[in-house]
């Protein structure tokens, strides 16, 4: 077993931590603050490849592993967590479904624009009534001859209002249940194809959440992803696939996190010494210091095996499970020891709070996980 | 148009304390780094070689863990890279080091040679214009900017204390760079995928065109007498007070030293 | 080369558009300490075009002789014109010691020297002695230096080559009274120009912007480091310092974000300064900036934390908040100077 970074890895880590340092953490506050999507950010991505890490070369891509994809959303996240989901939404919910399940043409009319950060892609699977029970599809396809048709909407859209490709899951036989559920590939100027409301949300403020509306929206024949009736099939390995991608972002949080208040309990004095220097401090950060390793480690190996082609699906499923859990209780914490400060916007362990809750809900809540493991552990 | 980008890999100063016990360099866990100044001449290369394709080639001198300095410059669009390693150029100083340095530069093309102004473990800003002089070349040193005009020469802004000059310069050259005025890019996903595929060439002393009694130790005129921390003055007074106690101290101190 | 015929402390004295720069008396000011030691001359190279008029200021602040090079070659400083001038007159003058100004024209030209004539050279230098050498007979240039951003000093000599040369950091050796009784001899020196080296033509000089004063001649700084926040926090700084007669500086980091202009910082990539009075409000005093402010005669320290290392050379430490301490001591010299 080798647990350290390639030399690769360690020549992109540095670039990505630095490019973290510099150009997302100081947009962090403000992106948070006024809601905005951190386009700017998205920009210099697409230049650096950021935005295409395991696509390969042939399909525009860096050619690069699941593994340093996994490190970017961390990084990111560590300093920012909406610059952590805009990159997995767009890499494990739009890439990598076209990526596994496109036909070649699909491929190569796709792939160069997302990986190179000039087209932002996006994922529509939730309906109000198809949360958990994705089952539930309302969203209708119908086959008019030369395209096809979707009604419908969907909702909670991560990058939507930016987003130019969607990977769109419709009903296209509800006699069939999930095997009448089909994927398509949407594009954001289809005719009848609009974006809803913006929610307004508790945390990952930046990125830009909203509604997809379909009336009578015309897709081409070309656009359907994968075989007829096999969305449900392709919805739940991207999920499989986008949790690893969660997990990293809860992982950067969590770090994140760690690191202020390691920074803060050796600044901040109390009854005449710093407040690292309380055992109360030092126990509990090194709890927290354990389960953020233990989640890194539960990261790594998922993103590992779907390097290697392995099954990852339950991997993908305790890793987001345990590294949300992580995020919770790291950023609860570190308010905690950030005292009355830490309730306050001049410190950003009060936002990583914010941001961290979300990793326990999308992409499955930790319910869904706990079934997903389970499945595979009764199977 | 050929340019050599010469980089040092230095150890990141701002990371390095002092033990302050013992009084000596702590240098342990202090991540080495491209030198900075470096950095920026190696963008200034790769903006030529984006303009007009410039074949920009790295070298440095160092032991073999410089290596991974030269991978970063592959990353960040360097298309060669040469690594002067050998036990001979030991100890060397500013003198010695820019006579290797001459060497290799004498057995390759080129048309531009490009350093950092200075590097921040010496501070010296002495190796540039040594080279130059090795070389025969012109140098400009402190550069901020340059140009290439349509006759072939470089317009060049050097930034000094009170004024920027504005130089033309004919045939080949040297500039010494600023960092602060070539911000530089990072490594690109697709470069760093790449970065160890290609070769790193490791040259010894007797792969260039030097004279040996004129390398390392031997081949440098300075020669550290001493090295020592800095003497910590005594501190004076420190006082907790209130802001209008801590007023009162300072009227007072100020008319104490007759400033007021 | 034999060291024996090596003689005299040579300084190369700086002149732009005319003027004589600060750091060339200074350096008259430590070679002369020098000298005397050494029982030898103080010479002065005195570059330039238009300014022999001019050559009796250096023997007045400390020069034994000046040796002129006055021609239009030299009008403004570029690096190969000035390398020849310079070179031939110590290859003909033969001296133990050259000390340049460590300026953007000091460093630029004593490193091309110093491979032209093999020679040692030492940067930067903030202190300079001499002291008997270990062959015996000869006395050795003992020059110090900051280096690894200055967590270290090192002394660096050239015991086998002569002439030893140094650049020697502005504003920190100290000039001398000026001595209008002094005499010394001007003499005048013609170089043979290789004009077939003189590959860098000056197109034209950019003037820097000259509404930031220069804070290395300030007599008394107010000087902002992080504490101090944002540009209305420099606001209640530069009041005090117009009520001191001084001018704000700043410490890197508040150059770095972009809130106070490059002219104005201290430090190791700044300016070093050594006014009569440094106040340092909200500074943490990374060694970076300690090196660049560290020999003024008076420091004053504002800063909440009580653990910040500028308390280590602070002669009157206040541990508190700038922000209400630096508009309440305004207020007060207002006071005090009406009375």
């Amino acid at each position: 077993m080798d647990f350290s970074y390639s030399k690769t890895e360690q020549l992109f880590l540095q670039m990505i931590r630095s490019f973290a340092e510099n150009e997302v953490k100081p947009l962090a506050a403000e992106v948070d603050e006024q809601e905005r999507f951190p386009i700017e950010t998205v920009e210099k991505m697409g230049k650096l490849g950021i935005m295409g890490i395991p696509v390969p070369k042939q399909y525009g891509g860096a050619g690069g592993t699941v593994q340093m994809y996994i490190m970017a959303v961390e990084e990111l996240s560590r300093v920012c967590a909406t610059t952590g989901v805009v990159l997995s939404a767009h890499t494990s919910l739009c890439m990598a479904p076209i990526l596994e399940h496109g036909t070649e043409e699909q491929k190569m009319k796709y792939l160069p624009k997302l990986a190179s950060g000039e087209w932002i892609g996006a994922f529509g699977l939730t309906e109000p009534n198809a949360g958990t029970d994705a089952a539930m599809q309302q969203t209708m396809a119908v086959d008019a001859g030369d395209h096809w048709v979707l009604n419908g909407s969907k909702i909670f859209i991560t990058n939507a209002s930016y987003a130019n490709v969607f990977i769109v899951m419709a009903m296209t036989d509800k006699s069939k249940g999930t095997k009448g559920i089909s994927a398509f590939i949407v594009e954001r100027d289809m005719p009848g194809f609009s974006i809803g409301k913006k929610e307004l949300k508790m945390g990952i403020r930046g990125s830009a959440t909203c509604e997809l509306i379909f009336e009578n929206c015309i897709v081409p024949k070309e656009n359907l992803l994968g075989q007829l009736g096999k969305g449900f099939s392709i919805a739940m390995k991207t999920l499989d696939g986008g949790r690893i991608g969660i997990a990293s972002q809860a992982l950067g949080i969590a770090q994140g996190a760690m690191d202020e208040t390691v920074k803060y309990t050796k600044e901040r004095k109390q009854f005449g010494k710093p407040i690292a220097k309380f055992q109360n401090t030092q126990f509990q950060m090194a709890d927290l210091k354990t389960k953020v390793e233990a989640a890194r480690l539960l990261v790594r190996s998922a993103a590992w095996k779907k390097d290697k082609g392995l099954p990852y699906s339950a991997d993908a499923a305790m890793a987001k499970l345990f590294a949300a859990e992580t995020a919770m209780e790291v950023t609860t914490k570190a308010v905690q020891f950030h005292g009355g400060y830490g309730y306050t916007r001049e410190y950003p362990v009060e936002r990583m709070m914010r941001d961290a809750k979300i990793t326990e809900i999308y992409e499955g809540t930790s319910e869904v996980q706990r079934m997903v493991i389970a499945g595979h552990l009764f199977k | 148009m050929n340019i050599i980008v010469c980089l040092k890999q230095v150890p990141d100063t701002t990371e390095i304390k002092i033990d302050p016990v013992k009084g000596t360099l702590i240098r342990e866990g202090v991540p080495s780094i491209m030198n900075p100044d470096d950095k920026g001449g190696l963008e200034l290369a790769l903006r030529m070689k984006d303009e007009f394709g410039a074949h920009v080639t790295v070298i440095s001198m160092g032991p073999p863990q410089a290596d991974v300095m030269l991978r970063e410059a592959y990353a960040m669009g360097a298309d060669r890279a040469i690594l002067l390693s050998d036990r001979k150029f030991a100890g060397a100083d500013t003198l010695a080091t820019s006579y290797a340095l001459s060497g290799l530069c004498r057995t390759l093309d080129y048309d531009l040679i490009i350093a950092g102004r200075q590097a921040i473990d010496g501070d010296t800003a002495q190796v540039g214009p040594e080279l130059a002089e090795h070389l025969g070349l012109p140098q400009i040193t402190y550069v901020a900017d340059a140009k290439r005009l349509e006759n072939g020469n470089l317009l060049v802004h050097k930034e000094n204390e009170d004024s920027t000059q504005v130089l033309e310069v004919e045939g080949k050259c040297l500039l010494t760079v600023l960092a602060s005025a070539f911000e530089p890019r990072y490594m690109s996903v697709a470069g760093i995928m790449e970065a160890y595929d290609k070769e790193v060439e490791v040259w010894s002393a007797d792969k260039i065109d030097v004279e040996e009694t004129k390398l390392g130790l031997a081949g440098s005129p300075t020669k550290v007498f001493q090295s020592f921390p800095k003497a910590m003055k005594a501190p004076g007074e420190l006082h907790e007070v209130s802001e209008e106690e801590a007023v009162e101290l300072i009227i007072n101190k100020l008319k104490e030293k007759h400033i007021i | 080369m034999d060291k024996k015929d090596y003689k005299n402390v040579f300084v190369f004295a700086e002149q732009r558009e005319g003027v004589i720069q600060p750091v060339a008396f200074e350096l008259l000011g430590k070679a002369r300490d020098l000298a005397d030691v050494l029982g030898e001359k103080v010479v002065a190279m005195f570059l330039g075009y238009g300014i022999k008029n001019q050559a009796q200021t250096l023997i007045e602040m400390g020069a034994d002789e000046v040796i002129v090079v006055d021609t239009p070659e030299l009008k403004d400083y570029l690096s190969e014109q000035y390398s020849q001038a310079v070179y031939q007159i110590i290859d003909a003058r033969k001296p133990s010691i050259v000390l340049y100004g460590a300026t953007t024209i000091g460093r630029d030209m004593a490193p091309r020297l110093a491979c032209r004539l093999r020679a040692g050279l030492t940067a930067d230098c903030t202190k300079l002695e001499v002291k008997p050498a270990q062959e015996e007979g000869f006395m050795d240039l003992h020059s110090t230096r900051p280096a690894f951003g200055g967590n270290l000093m090192a002394t660096i000599v050239c015991p086998n080559t002569r002439p030893q040369m140094s650049t020697v950091r502005p504003g920190v050796m100290q000039k001398r009274e000026r001595d209008a009784a002094r005499q010394g001899v001007v003499t005048d020196f013609a170089p043979n120009f290789d004009t077939s080296k003189f590959r860098v033509r000056l197109v034209e000089t950019i003037k820097a912007d000259k509404s930031v004063a220069d804070i290395s001649e300030a007599k008394i700084l107010v000087s902002g480091g992080r504490g101090v926040h944002d540009k209305e926090g420099f606001n209640k700084l530069q009041a005090l310092a117009d009520q001191l007669g001084g001018q704000v500086a700043s410490s890197r980091a508040m150059v770095d974000n972009g809130v106070m202009p490059h002219e104005c910082q201290v430090g190791q990539t700044g300016k070093t300064v050594r006014p009569n009075l440094y106040i340092a409000c909200g500074i943490s005093g990374a060694i970076q900036h300690l090196a660049g402010m560290e020999e003024s005669d008076l420091i004053v320290a504002i800063n909440k934390d009580k653990f910040a290392p500028i308390f280590s050379v602070a002669d009157l430490g206040i541990v508190g908040d700038l922000h209400k301490i630096v508009p309440m001591l305004t207020e007060r010299l207002k006071k005090e100077m009406a009375e």
